[in-house]
């Protein structure tokens, strides 16, 4: 069989939302041909291209790394590169990442989202630094280990859509900053814990999290970030309860 | 300081790549080895006294990013892991599993968020140098949220964009990849250095081209053709599987040629075999290897080889720059893909080229903010006047009128690269090229947009991409056809052989309005007389 007659006619429902000329989103519906091995990306590129340059939308590496083309495909967020059309039947709804405000048709703002991964302090922190020139600090396999799942978080936002409490308060710094700073604490080479438990223990950081465990579902990588918050609950706990009497005695 | 860039920091296309970063760190290993495996990979056209400071510096700064939190992979003992990589006589390619890009990407994109003074401005996308008095003082920038063109002054420039691959239908390279940095700075009459030698990587994922890591091999898999023979066996037999990349690249084609190669929708192809490593190491050495097979060709590599065909990688050509990384315009500095030092020559060497953007990146850094101690801050109004000649630019090309179409025209220079520019090039082929890139050309000026708004207009974008591309193509296509003489990844059919005696030199190519100028300036040797580039 030939790959051209395997084409197929699907109907995508796409929002869109033009700051300048629409009060409100609106769906529009596109026929694409889809090769039967495309992802959504693909068709939303050939709408692109072919039927209206109008659309807008992020994307880059196509391959679930750079995390640019997140969007709610039939109501839920993915990486529209690694969804694919043969995965879905009838028309295939796609929509901006719910949670954040429209920019334009499908690309959303994430300034708040950046802002937020800045506030917990992403970098390795120490008292003092090792020069260079006197190597590489030493890590086993094991020490890597209980942080490598948490770097592997490609900053796709797909969980902050997912996220029913930041659905509801936008000021909770959410899933992926919650899972960064955790793993920066749980790597050997950083001492900054004390400072990221000032802000992983205020209202908006771990303790409004209510363990709904969409984050980690919805999660493209793996990383997990609901046992991250769970971890860091914990970890937070026994901070306070060391600083508290530490407090008491001044 | 200010870091502009058309997407988040975190999105650039060092996010993708996999096997790894080259240092020496191994009491087995030492800087001539490294020095000479860079330079007969480079097939003797990258400059000898740059590759002895490149891999000085390599260590310090692989180590420094590890100080900065990138999880590299460690042995038992806790120290940096090592694995093999193509071209290499030795362990040397430091790796964070089979993402070392991505880590190395995101630990300095998370550190630099320590530092106030870097202020960034995210999704502006870059459309000229601003020039005043001989010297660059700034650039201009589409604020691609409001549409507005911002001048975004200052006493030096650097930069880091990446390379071209869109210019071709076939590449692991990311949509982001359309040659901007290049293309700037060519139009700017900055030149650009050995732009013929495009690298095919090996092994892609046929329809996508999506990259799978040389460490797949550098880990023990193997090559294999439609006969299930490791068919590397006739054209690199010392080094198999870890044969630089134009070899592995023109093997492949070859056995396309002579039937030993498997036939699929998206062409010609052969087998990576992963099998006989088994679950475990695949998963802890190759985890994204895994993912990508079983996510894009439905194939678990743990139980089935994977199909893979060559693919455009990799520009070793970009723009002309010194050790300093700077380049002939004063305050100019590039590194990374973008530029050509030359570390790289004729073919670059697998793991070498993200070290390559730590070490001249630094280089850069420390290069312009001297320059900027010494320099004032030139003229505004000037400056300023030539922004708004850029937004009228600009202005002009939103929501134009015309017949042709982006998408179009886009196809067409890729059909054009990939057969005069591919793995194996030929007189008539790259003539036709380079007529058909002028063509297209004219052709652009008719361009035809239908996206009037400000706010995230992503046609504009492109439509600015392509023009970047459509630079990008036409210097390579023009030295391409020059270079009578196969040297490592630029191989003609019609000139089999390497000519030290005529073509031992770096191609210079300088736009001008009638065509590109080409050029040329000989190559540094100092320790390492070109010898026969054998594995």
């Amino acid at each position: 069989m030939s790959l051209s007659s395997r084409i197929q006619n699907v109907n995508f429902d796409v929002l869109r939302f033009r700051p300048e000329q629409d009060r409100e989103p609106i769906w529009q519906r596109y026929e694409v041909p889809c090769k039967p091995d495309w992802v959504v990306l693909d068709a939303l590129n050939y709408i692109k291209d072919e039927i209206d340059p109008t659309l807008s939308h992020r994307w880059s590496c196509r391959m679930g790394v750079c995390g640019s083309c997140s969007m709610m495909v039939n109501g839920l967020p993915k990486l529209t590169c690694s969804a694919f059309v043969r995965g879905y039947e009838g028309a295939i709804r796609v929509a901006p990442l719910a949670n954040f405000p429209i920019v334009r048709d499908l690309v959303v703002e994430l300034e708040s989202f950046l802002r937020k991964l800045k506030s917990v302090k992403p970098w390795i922190i120490r008292k003092l630094e090792k020069d260079v020139q006197h190597g590489e600090y030493l890590q086993s396999p094991q020490e890597l280990e209980t942080y490598k799942q948490f770097t592997m978080c490609i900053n796709c936002a797909l969980c902050y859509a997912a996220c029913p409490v930041f659905a509801h308060d936008t000021d909770f710094i959410g899933p992926a900053a919650i899972a960064l700073a955790f793993r920066y604490n749980q790597d050997t080479r950083d001492e900054g814990e004390a400072e990221r438990f000032e802000i992983l223990n205020r209202h908006e950081g771990v303790w409004s999290c209510s363990y709904a465990n969409e984050c980690s579902e919805v999660c493209p990588k793996h990383v997990d970030p609901a046992a991250a918050v769970n971890r860091s609950k914990l970890l937070t706990a026994l901070q306070w309860a060391r600083v508290l009497p530490r407090r008491g005695a001044s | 300081m200010a870091c502009v860039s058309k997407v988040y920091p975190m999105r650039s296309h060092t996010v993708s790549a996999e096997g790894g970063a080259a240092a020496v760190a191994r009491a087995d290993d030492n800087l001539d080895l490294h020095a000479y495996d860079t330079l007969k990979g480079s097939d003797f056209l990258a400059d000898q006294d740059i590759v002895e400071t490149f891999v000085e510096e390599a260590p310090r700064e692989l180590v420094q990013l590890e100080h900065w939190g990138c999880p590299w992979s460690r042995d038992p003992d806790g120290r940096v892991a090592v694995r093999w990589f193509g071209g290499m006589s030795v362990q040397r390619t430091w790796f964070a599993s089979d993402k070392t890009g991505f880590h190395m990407l995101h630990a300095l994109f998370q550190t630099s968020l320590k530092y106030d003074g870097i202020v960034r401005f995210d999704e502006f996308f870059v459309t000229k140098l601003l020039i005043e008095d001989g010297q660059v003082r700034g650039v201009t920038a589409l604020d691609i949220r409001t549409g507005e063109i911002r001048a975004v002054l200052g006493r030096a420039v650097i930069i880091c964009t990446g390379g071209a691959g869109q210019a071709f239908p076939f590449t692991t390279n990311a949509a982001i990849k359309s040659g901007d940095g290049m293309a700037i700075a060519y139009r700017a009459g900055v030149r650009l250095k050995d732009m013929e030698f495009v690298q095919y990587h090996p092994t892609g994922l046929p329809g996508t081209g999506i990259l799978i890591t040389e460490a797949s091999r550098g880990e023990g898999g193997y090559l294999l053709n439609a006969e299930g023979e490791r068919f590397l066996q006739r054209y690199v037999p010392n080094k198999m599987e870890l044969g630089p990349r134009d070899m592995l690249s023109r093997a492949i084609i070859q056995e396309v040629q002579a039937g030993r190669a498997y036939k699929g929708p998206y062409g010609e192809y052969v087998h990576l075999d992963l099998t006989h490593l088994g679950e475990k190491v695949i998963n802890k050495k190759l985890p994204f290897v895994r993912e990508l097979a079983r996510n894009y060709v439905g194939i678990d590599p743990v139980h089935e080889p994977i199909p893979v065909r060559p693919v455009v990688h990799y520009m070793m050509g970009g723009i002309d720059t010194d050790v300093n990384a700077a380049t002939e315009l004063p305050g100019l500095y590039a590194a990374g893909e973008v530029a050509s030092v030359s570390i790289n020559g004729a073919n670059r060497l697998g793991s070498n080229s993200l070290t390559e953007c730590l070490v001249f990146g630094a280089r850069a850094g420390h290069s312009a903010v001297a320059f900027a101690r010494d320099s004032d801050e030139g003229r505004e109004g000037p400056l300023l006047e030539q922004a708004a000649a850029e937004a009228s630019r600009i202005e002009a090309l939103r929501g134009k009128s015309g017949g042709e179409k982006i998408s179009q025209l886009r196809r067409e220079m890729n059909l054009a690269m990939e057969r005069g520019c591919g793995v194996f090039r030929e007189e008539s082929e790259m003539q036709a090229t380079v007529q058909t890139l002028a063509e297209l050309r004219g052709r652009y000026a008719d361009l035809g947009l239908t996206d009037q708004s400000n706010v995230f207009n992503t046609e504009l974008i492109a439509a600015l991409e392509l023009g970047h591309l459509l630079d990008v193509a036409e210097a390579v296509a023009n030295t391409a056809l020059a270079r009578k003489e196969s040297r490592g990844a630029h191989t003609r059919t019609d000139y089999p052989n390497r000519i030290d005696a005529e073509y031992l030199k770096h191609s210079l190519v300088r736009f001008a309005p009638e065509g590109p100028r080409l050029d040329y300036k000989p190559v540094t040797i100092t320790r390492w007389q070109p010898e026969e580039r054998k594995y």
